[in-house]
Parts: C-alpha cells; sequence; structure tokens
C-alpha cells in the first residue's frame, strides 16, 4: 500500500487552503504533521480520505487516482482508517456496537463472529471492563481509545489521526499516546497531525511543517526539531517548544 | 450539596430558605384573592344562574357522563390506528424529501410537493375534500366509509408535519458523525440508516408527542362527516336535554388525556435540553 500525492490543492469558497502538496506515505511509516492551526493539517488529513474533495493534482492509492470526480470512495475509505479530534463516536449505541458497526454492515460479519476478533483490541487498549458502556458513560481519552478500535476493526491499511489528543484534559492525552505507540510498534502505517511535539520527535519517520497550505520543511525529527532551515518553521518551533 | 434544603446550615441557605417561603406565601395569597374574586363575583352577574343550568348542570352532567365516556372510545380508536400509519408515512417523506439520487429525483420532487399541499391546509378542509369527495365517487360499502375515509385525511395531514419534524432533526445531527460514520466506508443509506436516523428520531419524540396530543383533539372533527364520537355524541346529547353540559363533560375527558400528555412531553423536552447543556 502506497499513498502518494501530487500537487494536491484544495481551497473553500475563495480561501485557499492546500496549496500544491506533494507527499509519499509507504507502508510501515510514521508521518506527523506539524504547523499552526489553519495551516492545513486537517483539511490535508480529509482529503487523503476523501472527506473533502480536491480541486486540482492527484491523491493515488497503489498507482490508482482516487481523487478523480467520480471514484466511489467507499472502497478507498475502508481502506484508510480516520480518527478524529473530537471523538465522534456514535453516541446511541455502546462502545462494542460503535466498533462492529462498519464490519458487520460492510463485510457482512455476524456480531457473533465479530466479537472474538474485537474483544482482544478493547483488551489491548485497557477497555475490557468498557465494551458495554456508552460514549457518554466514558472519559475523553477513553472515547478516543474506543474511536481508534473502531478505525481498526476495518483492519485499514493506513490511519489518519486529526490531532487526536487536542481536546482531550492534558492527564488524559498519555493514555492515548500510548495507543499510538503500541500501533508504532506493530508496524502501522500512520499520518498525524498534531501538537504533540515531543510525540512527533521521539516516533515520527518523516516530520512535515506546513505553512499557509504548503510543506515547507519535511525531514527526519532530528532534522526539523534541531536544525530547521527555514525562518518561519524556526519561529513556529519557538513558540511551541 | 447533598445537605438537605429543609435543615438549612449555611447563612445562604438559611436566607434562601426565607426567600422561598415568602415566594411561596404571596403567590398561594395571590391566588386566593382571585379564586375569591371569581367565585364570588361571577355568581351575581345577571346570567349566571342561566349559565350555570345550561352548562354546570350536575344532573345533566350524571346521566351523560357515561355515553361520552364510551363515545370517547371511538375516538381513541381512531387515534390508535391513524398513529402508526402517521409515524411510517412521516418517517417515508422525511428520507423521501432527502433523497440525492438523481434517478429518484420525482419521488422527491413528490414528497416536497405532498408537504406543502398538506402542511398549507386546515385540517377541516382536508376531512371535508376526502371525507366527502371520495365516497362522492359512489364506491361500495366497505369503500364509503367516513371512519377510513376520514382517517385517511388525518394520516396525510399529520404525516405531513411528523416529516418536517423528523427532518429538522436528522439537519441537526452534526456533520462530524456522517463524517465519520463515511471514514469507516459505511454506505450513505448505511450512514442514514444506523447513525442519523436513530439520533434524529431520538431527538424529536418531544415534538413529535406534541403533535400526536394535537391529533387526538383532532380526531373530533371527524364528526363533521358522520362518525359518532365523543364530540358527536355530546351534540346529540345537548339536544335531548336542551343542555350544553354535556360538552363541559367531553372536555373534562379530552383534559384527562391531554394534559398529563403534554406534561410529560415537556418533561423530556426539559431533560433532552439538560442532557444537551
Amino acid at each position: 500500500m502506497t499513498l502518494v500525492l501530487e500537487n494536491v490543492q484544495k481551497a473553500f469558497g475563495d480561501v485557499p487552503v492546500l496549496r500544491g502538496i506533494d507527499l509519499t506515505i509507504v507502508p510501515g511509516q510514521m508521518i506527523c504533521l506539524i504547523g499552526a492551526s489553519g495551516s492545513g493539517k486537517s483539511t490535508l488529513l480529509r482529503c487523503m480520505n476523501l472527506l473533502e474533495p480536491i480541486d486540482d493534482g492527484r491523491i493515488l492509492l497503489d498507482g490508482v487516482e482516487i481523487s478523480e470526480p467520480g471514484h466511489d470512495p467507499q472502497p478507498v475509505r475502508q481502506r484508510i482508517g480516520m480518527v478524529f479530534q473530537s471523538y465522534n463516536l456514535f453516541p446511541h449505541m455502546t462502545a462494542v456496537e460503535n466498533v462492529m458497526l462498519a464490519p458487520r454492515r460492510v463485510h457482512g460479519q455476524s456480531r457473533a463472529a465479530l466479537r472474538p476478533r474485537v474483544e482482544p483490541l478493547f483488551a489491548r487498549f485497557g477497555l475490557a471492563d468498557r465494551m458495554e458502556h456508552y460514549p457518554d458513560q466514558l472519559s475523553g481519552g477513553q472515547q478516543q481509545r474506543v474511536a481508534i478500535i473502531r478505525a481498526l476493526a476495518m483492519r485499514p491499511e493506513i490511519m489518519l489521526f486529526d490531532e487526536i489528543t487536542s481536546a482531550l484534559d492534558p492527564e488524559l492525552v498519555g493514555e492515548v499516546l500510548d495507543v499510538l505507540r503500541h500501533l508504532r510498534g506493530e508496524g502501522m502505517t500512520m499520518v498525524l497531525a498534531t501538537h504533540e511535539m515531543g510525540f512527533a520527535r521521539e516516533l515520527a519517520d518523516t516530520v512535515c511543517f506546513l505553512d499557509q497550505g504548503r510543506i515547507l520543511e519535511a525531514g527526519p525529527p532530528s532534522q526539523i526539531f534541531e536544525t530547521p532551515q527555514e525562518a518561519r518553521t524556526r519561529a513556529f518551533l519557538s513558540r511551541v517548544l | 450539596m447533598g445537605s438537605n434544603p429543609s435543615y438549612p446550615r449555611t447563612k445562604r441557605q438559611i436566607y434562601e430558605a426565607r426567600q422561598r417561603r415568602r415566594a411561596n406565601l404571596i403567590g398561594g395569597l395571590s391566588t386566593a384573592a382571585v379564586l375569591m374574586a371569581i367565585v364570588l363575583l361571577v355568581p351575581l352577574a345577571p346570567g349566571w344562574a342561566a349559565v350555570k343550568r345550561v352548562f354546570f348542570n350536575g344532573e345533566v352532567f350524571a346521566k351523560t357522563f357515561p355515553g361520552l365516556l364510551n363515545a370517547f372510545l371511538l375516538d381513541i380508536a381512531i387515534f390508535l390506528w391513524c398513529a402508526p400509519l402517521i409515524a411510517v408515512l412521516g418517517l417515508a417523506l422525511a428520507i423521501a424529501r432527502d433523497l440525492r439520487t438523481p434517478a429518484l429525483t420525482p419521488l422527491r420532487l413528490a414528497a416536497v410537493g405532498f408537504i406543502d399541499v398538506f402542511r398549507g391546509l386546515p385540517v377541516i378542509l382536508v376531512i371535508y375534500l376526502i371525507g366527502f369527495g371520495i365516497p362522492g365517487l359512489g364506491l361500495p360499502r366497505p369503500w364509503n366509509s367516513p371512519y377510513l375515509w376520514g382517517s385517511l385525511a388525518l394520516i396525510l395531514v399529520y404525516a405531513a408535519y411528523v416529516a418536517e419534524v423528523i427532518r429538522s432533526g436528522i439537519e441537526s445531527v452534526h456533520d462530524s458523525q456522517r463524517n465519520a460514520a463515511l471514514s469507516l466506508g459505511l454506505s450513505g443509506s448505511d450512514v442514514m440508516r444506523f447513525v442519523v436516523l436513530p439520533q434524529a428520531i431520538r431527538r424529536v419524540v418531544p415534538a413529535n408527542m406534541n403533535l400526536f396530543i394535537a391529533l387526538q383533539k383532532d380526531v373530533a372533527l371527524l364528526s363533521f362527516i358522520g362518525p359518532v364520537e365523543i364530540f358527536r355524541q355530546a351534540g346529540v346529547y345537548k339536544s335531548l336535554y336542551a343542555n350544553f353540559t354535556p360538552y363541559l363533560g367531553a372536555a373534562l375527558i379530552f383534559l384527562a388525556i391531554t394534559i398529563p400528555a403534554t406534561r410529560y412531553a415537556d418533561h423530556l423536552m426539559n431533560r433532552q435540553r439538560k442532557a444537551r447543556s
């Protein structure tokens, strides 16, 4: 599985949000997108999952142009999982029903067949006793971990994380980052928009600094965090570090 | 928190308890004063004796009340067979109105037209047009029954209202829910069926309850095309006894159903407001 973005452009009305993004994601890679609010990180992830149509450029999944107008987004989204800042669990379903809905409907699997598969996921992320709880009975960190399990249950080949710790109380951030560490250890291909610089530095293969809809600077974390080439990168890092 | 308010301990609790006693006292006194004025002054009106005899006649009330209660069973029966059909048709209309598939455009337009027409007409007019119009075609029994066509008129009108209420519920479900469901690879119709509609319908339960309370009252309108339900029965008694008290009895029977139902709908609405804030 390889995801390639070529000159991706996107505007909301007259406001350009992405102004020519080139990016290649290879299996097992972990890419962190950093940059100020409004720099285009979230929009980029949403375009990769075809939640937003792009205006120009191409997105290729294993050489197939998935961004082509009229291309069926459903099979693409089944291969690309996404987790959102605001969790977005379905409030009328228990945690385990949240997780089983997509495999049930998309793959036609029964609850009975799915349960033995999803139970270990809950156990692995410390939520074995929370499976039958409704979202409003869970803490933010627990909800976000359920949201990650929900995406993983579709066995995606790549996972997109859109600032998934930004809405959490500080003491809950760690438990969600631990899940990401775990996935990293398993070799999951991941793209994260994040404000957790320490985390990006620790685990990312590549850090991309986005500024006004462009990837201004990209490289291994050591380079971006220690010897940034661009003045804007330095200015941003001095504000957040 | 946790302390019993009838045994105030803190300064604030003592103060608030005193304020509450004061408010209750003033409220009680002013209500009693108004009631006293009504009880004392209304009988002084020159026509009171006649009004009392014609509208508040205990003897007529006792004689007609069982018959009214019995006639009300028909109102309830009409309500009970209309309500589920309204719910089903209303839901179908709400979904049809939001269709985006080009091939189904005629269905969408039909739903829009249907809702516009039946929300835009007085209920009684629809009952007359359908209830007199269709049997006027000379259909054989049972197809000329006013129960059938009167009920259909209520179903069409109320389904249009229910459809609009459900649609407002669909629109109130945040886009982030749709996006989350789509990102899992669910189809558009599955997103609607499993994620959007269940939340939308829960949210509009109180609003729909208010509609169904209104429906229970509007069942009385069918009396104009024939069925002897409670309002018609009260009219029969009125003619028989030359007395309006049966209408009062009918009103009390309606209120016995509608006031608790309205209170319950309000209670549900308050609970939702609290849950969401």
